[in-house]
């Protein structure tokens, strides 16, 4: 799983609404992928991030977004790292809110609840 | 290089399949690359030939780079339902726009092509010659001329009934060749990992085009199964994630879907099918996840929603619920069996997709998806609504006899709010679509053999 994917993902474990994000991730197997660079790609994805959510996830982070970033090359190749080459294989992802955990395996998040745990 | 005031007209060579499906590519395409449809004949039929009006050369380049229902696209010096009207539209072509072309520094070759009948080589000579009126000051090159021309006459579409003469004959400048190659190089034939409803390649190639898929897109396919679609995203250039509630399928692990193939490889899973065609850079994620429930936070961020949910036939539509477990050991069941499932009423399964489509797609992103219907009970206000989106296109492929499935594609055009996901409810337009569960009753229950078995001995 990637933390761009982590960064979109919430809780929907019943009565937790907005306050299921972000999942507080726990990664026991974790392995740098490389992904072909593609600026205009990470640049897209900066507006979409949820900043203090990433910088949880990881800690490699800039604090925020820079003036300008859509051409600073040096800010878009550690974005990249951070939101596409970081991949979690193994791990959980905690409902900040329940505490429920969802496993992570093989690098796929399984977010399966049984009916009586989820929102109506 | 359009000159102010004229028309840039082509001809647009069509393939002859999936014909309800070609104009709403063709349209989609031009959208996303700045031009806009405008009729230049008076019906897009079952006829493969389609004179259009496109503001620009590089417009119809782009538009070739996409499109897996044309075959060819000429740039139209003329044409007529005669060869005399042929030539006296191409003497009504400005002869500053032809000249480029023909100068004497140029090489160019001219073919003939004739659809649905069979010239001598005499014949096709002969109707070259015929264009020596043309000012062609190059030189002939037939091995790698930098311009080819061609004639193209239309014999009509009955093999039966052949005509002496063309209804129609075409005469234009060679610009490009669509991605119909696409469909052989992406064949599920040829694919590592399959699944029982893996998409047929060409049609997944049209889904992504209507989604008007682009690079650096994020798309997501909510029933993503062996991520066939995800494929077709991903040839152009988009990002993809999906999800689906069967982890087997997810991990790539269980049965194999081929015949003779015991268990799926380690190479068997829906990122491997990217690695096969070079994509990986473009997987994001996969997730094991039910559709009815999603976990993404609330926000905008899918570019596309393209996917075919399943229908219950020959994959189970289920949920996550407190009903019933799928006892162990029964998974897809082959098109005779009726699956022991967890229903899951399409109704809510569509209002559910739609609502999700309407939450998280940007402003103008698309929702792409197959819709099954039981053709005698379908009508257009079947088809599933929402205040947020527009419906665009709602193409018919048949199945069988009785059944059919629409593609449906629909563009975000609302912001959403909360109040959006009941208006549905207070619609009067609104027929809630009977679907999933009558239409597997009426698939199984032998209604359609039924049927066909007296409309027969009625006739007999």
């Amino acid at each position: 799983m990637k933390l761009l994917t982590h960064n979109l993902l919430s809780s929907h474990v019943r009565g937790v609404g907005p306050r299921g994000f972000p999942l507080r991730l726990q990664a026991t197997e974790v392995r740098i992928s490389p992904v072909e660079f593609n600026p205009d790609f990470v640049a897209r994805m900066i507006p979409k991030v949820e900043w203090a959510a990433l910088l949880e996830a990881a800690d490699t982070v800039p604090k925020e977004p820079i003036q300008g970033y859509e051409h600073d090359e040096r800010f878009l190749r550690k974005m990249h790292h951070v939101l596409l080459e970081v991949d979690v294989l193994e791990g959980t992802l905690q409902c900040p809110e329940s505490g429920r955990l969802f496993p992570i395996s093989r690098g796929i998040p399984n977010m399966l609840l049984s009916d009586e745990e989820t929102e109506t | 290089m359009a000159l102010p005031g004229s028309v840039n007209r082509y001809l647009l060579l069509m393939a002859q399949e999936h014909l309800e499906f070609r104009l709403p590519e063709i349209k989609s395409l031009l959208s996303l690359f700045g031009g806009q449809f405008t009729n230049s004949q008076e019906t897009y039929g079952k006829s493969p030939f389609w004179i259009l009006s496109i503001p620009s050369e590089d417009i119809a380049r782009n538009l070739m780079k996409r499109t897996v229902c044309a075959k060819s696209i000429f740039e139209l010096w003329g044409h007529g339902k005669s060869p005399e009207e042929l030539y006296s539209s191409l003497k009504n072509y400005p002869v500053e726009k032809m000249v480029p072309f023909l100068h004497s520094d140029s090489t160019y070759k001219i073919k003939i092509h004739t659809f649905n009948k069979t010239l001598t080589q005499e014949e096709k000579v002969k109707r070259i010659d015929a264009l020596e009126f043309l000012p062609f000051e190059g030189k002939v090159n037939l091995k790698k001329p930098q311009h080819i021309f061609s004639i193209l006459e239309d014999y009509g579409l009955d093999p039966n009934c052949i005509p002496e003469n063309p209804h129609n004959i075409y005469f234009g400048r060679w610009i490009a060749d669509g991605q119909r190659e696409l469909i052989e190089s992406y064949s599920v034939k040829k694919r590592h990992f399959i699944g029982n409803t893996s998409m047929d390649a060409g049609l997944s190639f049209i889904m992504a085009n209507h989604g008007k898929v682009k690079e650096n897109d994020i798309v997501f396919d909510p029933f993503v199964g062996t991520g066939g679609l995800l494929i077709a995203s991903a040839h152009f250039g988009a990002y993809v994630y999906g999800t689906d509630i069967d982890y087997n399928t997810v991990h790539g692990l269980g049965k194999a879907s081929r015949k003779n193939q015991k268990w799926r490889g380690p190479d068997e899973n829906i990122r491997a099918n990217l690695r096969q065609y070079g994509l990986e850079k473009y997987y994001l994620d996969v997730l094991v996840s039910d559709a009815s429930k999603p976990s993404w936070r609330k926000g905008t961020y899918f570019d596309a929603v393209i996917t075919d949910p399943p229908y219950g036939i020959r994959e189970s539509t289920r949920r996550t619920g407190s009903q019933k477990e799928i006892p162990k050991g029964i998974e897809k069941c082959p098109e005779t069996h009726v699956p022991v499932s967890l229903s899951y009423h399409l109704s809510d399964m569509f209002f559910d997709l739609l609502n999700f489509a309407a939450e998280t797609l940007v402003l103008g992103g698309r929702l792409v998806y197959w819709l099954p219907v039981y053709t005698p009970e379908y009508t257009e206000e079947m088809v599933p609504w929402h205040p947020c989106l527009k419906l665009i296109s709602n193409c018919e492929q048949k199945l069988s006899g009785r059944t059919s499935r629409r593609l449906i594609t629909m563009e975000k055009v609302k912001g959403f709010e909360n109040r959006d996901q009941y208006s549905h409810l207070l619609s009067d337009h609104f027929l809630p679509y009977q679907g999933h569960n009558s239409f597997r009753e009426k698939y199984f229950s032998g209604v359609t053999k039924r049927i066909a078995k007296e409309e027969k001995s009625s006739q007999e």
